[in-house]
């Protein structure tokens, strides 16, 4: 028997905490990957080649360095979300699950901070 | 719970597999390759942020021929998942969930992501 009220039940956040919370910023990064990947994939095209010097260039305009730094960490959060779904839907034992999901964490969080962190190398990096 | 085998009822097996199933999995598997597609991305990154020759081996590897297979494949997840998004953000507002809109907007993603993805292919990957 559960001393939870039907009300508070239907105020709380329903059997796993926070699955509002998920949808909606599971949404919210759908929606700002729309013009992030956008913008990503026509500027890599728009550029005349991939040596070095080219790119470097581009990576260090600081319009580029805040979209991607805004693109990585986006994706990665949404990346995050999706994994999480994936996991929950076909891993059944609950020990693997949750250490699944914090492995996942772990290596999106890694990811995410790497990527950063070279972002800001290359704008604040010596100009090629 | 677990050591108990249930029965399920029966659901993907007893179908027709029609458009709005293969892009409901479609989406889920794209969206997948995707999180790797973001680790070559960071790998990328990581490159030239550590200099000219790390940023030559990575793209010396990314210019051989197996991995312009594999950046073609992510390029295809890419637009399929971005397009296969956009509906899926449609179908939140409660609009589009006519048999007719559906089947429509699902051939609409998959000629945008092909046209998309041979368009980029020419342009950035070869």
């Amino acid at each position: 028997m559960s001393l939870v009220t039907p009300l508070n039940r239907v105020l709380g956040l329903g059997t796993a905490g926070g699955a509002g919370e998920h949808w909606w910023t599971q949404r919210l990064t759908a929606v700002a990957l729309v013009p992030l990947g956008l913008w990503l994939a026509i500027s890599l095209a728009l550029l005349p080649d991939f040596a070095y010097a080219t790119v470097v260039q581009w990576a260090q305009r600081p319009i580029t360095s805040i979209l991607l730094i805004l693109s990585v960490l986006t994706i990665g959060y949404h990346s995050y979300l999706g994994v999480q779904v994936v996991i929950e839907d076909y891993v059944h034992a609950k020990g693997l699950k949750v250490l699944a999901i914090m492995g996942s964490a772990f290596g999106h969080a890694a990811l995410a901070i790497a990527a950063l962190f070279a972002i800001l190398k290359i704008a604040f990096g010596p100009v090629a | 719970m677990h050591g108990v085998s249930r029965p399920l009822s029966p659901y993907i097996t007893v179908y027709r597999w029609q458009i709005t199933m293969w892009l409901s999995s479609l989406h889920r598997i794209t969206g997948l390759l995707l999180s790797l597609g973001a680790l070559a991305l960071a790998i990328w990154l990581a490159a030239l942020a550590s200099g000219s020759s790390a940023y030559a081996e990575v793209r010396e590897l990314y210019a051989s021929a197996g991995f312009k297979v594999l950046l073609v494949a992510w390029t295809f997840c890419f637009f399929f998942h971005l397009a296969n998004g956009v509906r899926h953000l449609v179908w939140d507002t409660g609009a589009g969930f006519e048999k007719a809109q559906f089947r429509a907007s699902g051939w609409a993603v998959i000629v945008l992501a092909v046209v998309a993805t041979a368009v980029f292919s020419a342009v950035a990957i070869f």
